[in-house]
């Protein structure tokens, strides 16, 4: 079923991975290619009682490829962190680049930067009109991609992330799981380089929450997108991150950052071993000292 | 027997017969207890005309109206009657839908507008519309113009509150999709807007096209001596009251047609809505 579909996906990124070999030519490795970089990048809100710094001047580099994922406890300025990176909200300060663009001059938001990125969200926020294989599709209808082409990606693409047979189903016919899922192939469709994801397992049960794991796991190593996730999860950090930002709250900023160094794939029981329960167990103390 | 199979039908597998009987009891059950209560609304009357010994000018029988409407249909200005009407609310609401749908959506995306307009539209929607009639005759004559207006401003109202409730009940998370996905405004509008307000615009119209109607038809009472409002007044000058309820079974007959014709259209257009039936939705 999944095999069926390698064909035109690995088609596709490899057309996809194209800009990144000129750009490799200009001196990068391709391991280490900066695909989003933060320079001094602050988050002030305005409020009714005075302004709140939810991010302050913060400076973090991820590479191509990178599975980067963002923890911390709610007011730590994640969220806020991942939609100034997806170009939601525009940042106070600071100079913020994906795929070597500015993604925002002042206050404006420059598109070019902004096809590089595809989101999901806590919610999987599938239009309700649309059947699966038209909200899949949705982010190539608007890039006026053909009739046919974007249904057989979105085809594709609902193969990968394992709901085929649903296709002209309407989103409310679905589970949590599986309209997650969808959401997952809808960022996927316009093949972004980058992939964000703000808390998507966190409106899940406990069990759907393992198997999602496993197959974004599986779906990072089969597309080699670069993937920033946000969790207050510290088990699913671990388990799915190569790297660990943890934040901590007031104002929000970069704690520490952690390595994950376990081998993929990586199955639910390396939850059980020392080494993992070592790394959980230094973050929860890390943030229980910044609570 | 049936006590029995009532208690214990959540335990009877899928396939039992009597779990099936009673599902299509449950499908076709309008059908039945619907003409039944009609036959039984029918003899009633007739009972009650028997046993009172009421006048025919006050209550006529139901034969005497049913001979009234079948010569209904066989006249000819009968049916110009109809076309005057129907083309009069038509008209009346597509003006309303036009300005309805227009007004709500500037009235929803821009805030200013909505401060300045608000307290006009509250005391319009408070004005009994109808009182508008006599003024509409006076400034547009005894012509169709004075009947289409008034069919919609009536249907005006409802079709305006329900666009504007629809568009500000966008979800945000939705918009926040079509942000991250570069969208234009054209396409926001298209691909969000639109069919995310569509159910409440829906609904607006079904409450507005049978106020079209009616306004059509008090609009035909003041003025001029053509459509169905007119012909009913005629026949209350004439003391036909047969005639009076022959009109009257013609005017719900055309509002159940313009209301049927408003669920096609949710069926058609929104067949993902919770308000779609069930049938259509699983697709």
């Amino acid at each position: 079923m999944v095999m069926a579909s390698a064909g035109p996906l690995q088609d596709e990124i490899a057309s996809g991975a194209a800009p990144s070999q000129s750009l490799s030519a200009k001196g990068f490795s391709a391991e280490g290619l900066p695909v989003i970089r933060l320079d001094r990048v602050e988050k002030w809100y305005v409020t009714r009682d005075g302004p709140v710094h939810a991010l302050a001047a913060t400076d973090l580099v991820i590479a191509q490829h990178e599975f980067v994922v963002l923890l911390g406890p709610s007011g730590c300025g994640k969220t806020t962190l991942l939609r100034m990176i997806g170009g939601l909200i525009a940042p106070s300060q600071g100079r913020l680049q994906v795929m070597q663009r500015d993604l925002w001059k002042g206050q404006t938001r420059q598109s070019n930067a902004v096809s590089d990125l595809g989101m999901v969200f806590q919610d999987a926020n599938l239009f309700p009109w649309l059947t699966i294989e038209e909200n899949v599709a949705l982010p190539l209808e608007l890039k006026r991609t053909p009739k046919k082409q974007r249904l057989s990606r979105a085809r594709a693409l609902t193969d990968l992330v394992g709901i085929s047979g649903f296709e002209t189903r309407w989103p409310y016919e679905l589970s949590g799981g599986m309209q997650q899922r969808a959401a997952i192939a809808r960022a996927l469709s316009h093949d972004p380089g980058i992939l964000l994801m703000d808390e998507p397992f966190g409106a899940l049960d406990a069990m759907t929450r393992d198997t999602m794991n496993i197959e974004l796991q599986y779906i990072w190593m089969k597309t080699r997108k670069t993937i920033v996730l946000v969790t207050h999860s510290i088990t699913e950090a671990v388990f799915l991150a190569d790297r660990i930002v943890l934040l901590s709250p007031r104002p929000g900023r970069i704690d520490t950052v952690v390595d994950v160094p376990f081998e993929r794939p990586r199955s639910l029981d390396v939850q059980m071993t020392e080494r993992f329960q070592t790394i959980a167990r230094d973050l929860r103390h890390r943030l229980a000292e910044n609570a | 027997m049936t006590d029995k199979g009532l208690t214990s039908a959540p335990l009877s597998p899928p396939g039992d017969p009597a779990r099936a009987a009673r599902r299509d009891l449950k499908v076709y059950l309008p059908w039945i207890t619907t003409p039944a209560l009609c036959l039984l609304l029918v003899a009633a009357w007739w009972a009650y005309i028997d046993v009172s010994g009421i006048s025919a000018f006050i209550l006529p029988t139901p034969e005497s109206v049913w001979h009234a409407w079948i010569g209904l249909l066989q006249s000819k200005r009968a049916w110009i009657d109809t076309v005057m009407t129907i083309y009069a609310t038509l008209l009346g609401f597509l003006w309303a839908m036009a300005a309805g749908v227009g007004l709500g959506v500037l009235i929803a995306r821009v805030r200013w507008l909505e401060q300045t307009l608000n307290p006009f539209i509250v005391a319009s929607q408070v004005l009994p519309k109808v009182a508008l009639v006599p003024l509409f005759v006076v400034w547009f004559g005894f012509g169709v113009t004075s009947k289409v207006l008034i069919a919609a401003t009536l249907a005006f109202f409802p079709i305006l509150t329900n666009t504007v409730l629809g568009v500000k009940s966008i979800d945000r998370r939705h918009g926040d999709v079509m942000v991250s996905l570069n969208a234009t405004r054209w396409q926001v509008f298209r691909k969000l807007e639109l069919p995310s307000s569509l159910p409440y615009i829906i609904s607006g119209m079904e409450v507005g096209i049978v106020l079209a109607l009616i306004g059509a038809i008090v609009g035909e009472y003041v003025g001029g001596d053509l459509g169905l409002g007119h012909l009913l007044v005629a026949r209350m000058n004439a003391f036909e009251t047969d005639g009076l309820f022959a009109v009257m079974i013609h005017m719900t007959i055309l509002g159940s047609l313009f209301y049927f014709a408003i669920s096609l259209l949710r069926r058609a257009l929104i067949p993902w809505h919770e308000s779609a039936p069930r049938g259509t939705r699983n697709v």
